[in-house]
């Protein structure tokens, strides 16, 4: 059982960030809309954007910091970066906007 | 009981100057005015997908393909599970009328020309559409789910009227 607790404390230690787990979180794009982002996002934490919606969207980062292009129904998963307020949008549909609070 | 349709809007911006009236459009009625409007912009998008050089417009055209197809794919999911049977009518007939005097006059147009008679073209006819949605096929729309992918067209066709006036602005 020895070598199966090490790869666990390992596998533990990896996902610690900065004293705190990383958090994973899902973001559900429909109708038009981002769903709600969550309050409190840390660097490190993942977000899956899932793109329930009949048409294609991304979801773009105006300071550049990331660009997903999401197919309908599909989804893809990002690291949120360094902390600050990130806007974001998307490039067809530039009406639909959100905005990652990221605190250390 | 004769009720003046408000869609004269959609033919009074370079498509032609019609007034139609009529009652009160029926579901089925909506469902294929809604489809035929969304159809001409695919068709009218292939054109300029074909014809123009410009990246800008070539993208935004493909979008309008792209966005136009996914929700009429939605709208015949839906009249499908209403079991509606989407309803000629004389505004459809009207819109495609003009659409098609549209496509004529913008093929023999090429280049610059074509570039801004297409994109001032969309952004007069997304204004148009959206003008008939919100005043006369939402609130005249019986089925709520109906009535829902309507609006929900409607949010989309807004962005796209933006998205057009965008592309517009950067041709100047």
């Amino acid at each position: 059982m020895r070598p199966f607790a090490l790869a666990a404390a390992a596998a533990l230690a990896l996902m610690w960030t900065g004293g705190a787990l990383a958090a994973d979180y899902t973001i559900v794009i429909d109708k038009m809309a981002f769903g709600a982002v969550p309050e409190i996002l840390h660097p490190g934490d993942t977000i899956t954007w899932q793109n329930d919606d009949a048409l294609r969207h991304t979801v773009t980062a105006r300071d550049g910091s990331f660009d997903l292009n999401l197919p309908s129904k599909t989804s893809a998963k990002m690291t949120v970066g360094a902390a600050g307020s990130v806007p974001f949008f998307c490039k067809f549909h530039p009406g639909m906007t959100g905005t990652l609070v990221v605190t250390p | 009981m004769i009720r003046t349709i408000a869609i004269a809007a959609l033919l009074t911006f370079g498509m032609g100057g019609a007034v139609l009236a009529a009652d009160a459009p029926t579901d089925a009625q909506i469902a294929h005015i809604a489809y035929t409007a969304g159809q001409l912009d695919i068709t009218a998008a292939e054109q300029a997908i074909k014809k123009s050089k410009n990246a800008e417009i070539i993208a935004f055209a493909k979008q309008m393909e792209e966005d136009h197809k996914a929700v009429n794919d939605q709208a015949l999911a839906l009249v499908k599970k209403l079991n509606v049977t989407p309803e000629d009518n004389p505004t459809s007939q009207a819109l495609s009328k003009a659409a098609a005097d549209k496509l004529a006059e913008l093929d023999k147009l090429d280049g610059a020309a074509f570039d801004k008679a297409y994109i001032d073209n969309e952004v007069a006819y997304h204004k148009a559409v959206n003008s008939a949605l919100s005043d006369t096929l939402i609130p005249a729309a019986q089925n709520a789910e109906l009535k829902a992918l309507l609006q929900q067209g409607l949010t989309l066709f807004t962005e796209h009227e933006k998205h057009a006036e965008m592309v517009a602005g950067m041709l100047k």
